[in-house]
């Protein structure tokens, strides 16, 4: 599959180009930073669950910061994933570039919802929109994050090995 | 996946759509106030107005009545006293400040501060004296200094007894005094920090003086700071004067102030500041009296059996002996200040049998609700009627707020005194006709 063209062997699957500028920069970044809504929407649902099942409150308030923090952070992981996004004509023409770009703008969006579900107080904050949104939020950042790194190692694949990739 | 979220969104939208007809603030005053579904926010509504000073305006009083500045340019005063001799005590005070457990609270205290309630305590009493009885205090002296977020005052004898919002604690008084300078002796303590959400602490003395019973608010809106933080909160507490032991005399009232005795049947009545964000029209505060081991709901219900959704785990049993109030006020009037009237003279014949209400005014209701004094005509003990506009006039027409009423009493001559702690002025009501 690999072309002769390439110089390196293609018992290395997917092997990462060398950083060619300023632009590439940008990648680690949107990587590093795209951890923390992750950690936070998913932890979101942890702690509401933990709160359920124990009527504790200090769960909950877990859950309203968890949520918060995910959206300060998402909104700095998104600023650096556009950029990443448009300096990379390749991902841009990947359906799954698009598909995670639009799916974590949906995960935005519900976790913003959340959040104002989450200011309510005591039970109903997290009974029972508040828990199920974080379920959906935390399955679809799951979801769009799969996206986003399969379509960067795509993206790499064809850098590295041309029009062919899988 | 974009394609879905009208799906997701939808049912979460039309929870958060009202649509539900607006109670007239009518319908919820009396003893059998109209209460309509509950609603639950996504974004509870916020309406604080903006401080506009009275200038050279005042309250407008009801018919037939005058109003006057007793004294003004105050640190925000919550509550008055007389003393026998007629002085007049001016409590300065406003909250610690709370801590911060969710993100809702920093947005919540941007825009309480605004409206100016978030100053720093003053922590002091001024003593007013107006010897001439032309409804100006030509004395003005600092009574008590140093206090910790006073707000109830009771003399018995010469035990002058001040709730800050941690403890009871006695000082030695003697008539005339313009200021105490001898150290306070602590009664009893009080439930008050970390948390002390409501932190006004009503104090009334028992008609024969050997019992002092203190008003102890709830330490979150429904719950919501955890069960545990409500500890012998939400209750009128009643403290033996002579030992400092104490019981809960009533339980389940989230925020009793204004701790009174009816002249004629010597009960014990309050007005309670009930929960909010269920709704613009729920629940109404209230008037009632205190039955001894009564249990009001506070948080499990309200206005009887009306569960609270809010509140896990449940209880059943406390639900089914919940007190229905006597008498509802209107929905986030927020009653801080209540006083019976009395025979004096200086008000009308129509106002001399029944409760006074300084209503602060609501912040999480739109239109605006309260921000008034009413009086509620009482005949054998019981309200008898509608209430009756006393003082209104503190919003101003462009929905700026000239002031807000808290804490009522009667001055030596029968007329209304009221505290307003954002025109920081306490004004006083009497008959149009001497």
């Amino acid at each position: 599959m690999a072309s002769a063209a390439t110089s390196i062997p293609p018992s290395r699957p997917y092997p990462l180009p060398r950083p060619r500028g300023i632009l590439d920069t940008i990648y680690p970044l949107h990587v590093i930073l795209s951890a923390y809504p992750i950690a936070c929407f998913t932890g979101a649902f942890l702690t509401d669950c933990a709160y359920v099942a124990s009527a504790e409150m200090q769960w909950a308030n877990f859950s309203a910061w968890l949520i918060v923090a995910g959206l300060v952070m998402g909104v700095v992981a998104g600023i650096a994933g556009v950029v990443d996004f448009i300096a990379n004509r390749r991902v841009r023409r990947r359906r799954s570039g698009w598909l995670h770009g639009l799916g974590n703008g949906l995960v935005m969006l519900l976790a913003l919802l959340n959040a104002f579900v989450h200011s309510r107080d005591a039970y109903t904050s997290v009974m029972p929109w508040g828990i199920f949104l974080s379920a959906v939020v935390a399955v679809l950042v799951l979801v769009t994050s799969w996206l986003g790194t399969r379509q960067t190692m795509e993206a790499r694949w064809i850098e590295m090995n041309g029009e062919v990739a899988p | 996946m974009n394609r879905l979220s009208p799906l997701f969104l939808a049912p979460l939208l039309a929870l958060a759509a009202c649509g539900q007809k607006p109670v007239d603030p009518g319908a919820q005053t009396g003893p059998n106030p109209q209460l309509p579904d509950q609603q639950q926010y996504l974004m509870p509504p916020m309406k604080v107005g903006k401080v506009t000073p009275w200038g050279n305006t005042m309250p407008t009083p009801g018919a037939g009545l005058r109003v006057q500045a007793l004294a003004s340019g105050f640190e925000h005063p919550r509550s008055i006293y007389t003393l026998p001799n007629g002085d007049v005590l001016v409590v300065e005070s406003n909250g610690p400040p709370a801590p911060v457990f969710r993100p809702k609270e920093i947005i919540m205290g941007w825009v309480q501060g605004s409206a100016g309630a978030k100053a720093k305590s003053a922590n002091r009493i001024t003593l007013l004296r107006d010897a001439d009885g032309d409804g100006k205090a030509e004395v003005r002296s600092v009574f008590l200094d140093h206090l910790n977020s006073p707000f109830g005052v009771a003399l018995v004898g010469n035990d002058l007894y001040i709730a800050n919002t941690d403890a009871i604690v006695r000082y030695p008084y003697v008539t005339g005094d313009k200021r105490i300078t001898a150290p306070g002796q602590k009664l009893v303590d009080l439930p008050g920090g970390p948390i002390d959400h409501h932190w006004t602490k009503s104090l009334v003395a028992s008609p024969d003086g050997s019992k002092l019973y203190v008003g102890v608010g709830s330490n979150s809106n429904i719950t919501e700071n955890g069960i545990g933080a409500e500890m012998n909160r939400a209750a009128i507490w009643e403290v033996d004067r002579a030992t400092g032991m104490w019981r809960l005399f009533a339980q389940g009232l989230r925020n009793p102030n204004g701790l009174n005795f009816e002249p004629q049947s010597h009960a014990l009545w309050t007005v309670v500041n009930e929960r909010d964000e269920l709704g613009p029209d729920l629940v109404p505060d209230y008037l009632t009296s205190v039955r001894p081991g009564g249990f009001y709901g506070w948080p499990y219900s309200y206005y009887g059996n009306h569960v609270d959704p809010r509140v896990r785990p449940r209880r059943p049993d406390l639900v089914a002996r919940a007190i229905v109030p006597d008498y509802a006020l209107g929905s986030h009037v927020a009653p801080l200040g209540m006083v019976f009237a009395n025979n004096g003279g200086a008000l009308p014949q129509t106002l001399r049998d029944g409760a006074f209400v300084g209503e602060h005014g609501s912040w999480d209701r739109d239109p605006f609700n309260g921000y008034r004094v009413i009086f509620i005509p009482f005949a054998n003990g019981r309200p008898s009627g509608k209430p009756v506009d006393v003082l209104t006039g503190f919003l101003a027409k462009d929905q700026t707020v000239h002031g807000r009423p808290v804490g009522v009493a009667m001055d030596s001559r029968g007329a209304l005194l009221v505290a307003d702690d954002v025109g920081n002025t306490v004004w006083r009501v009497s008959s149009a006709t001497p």
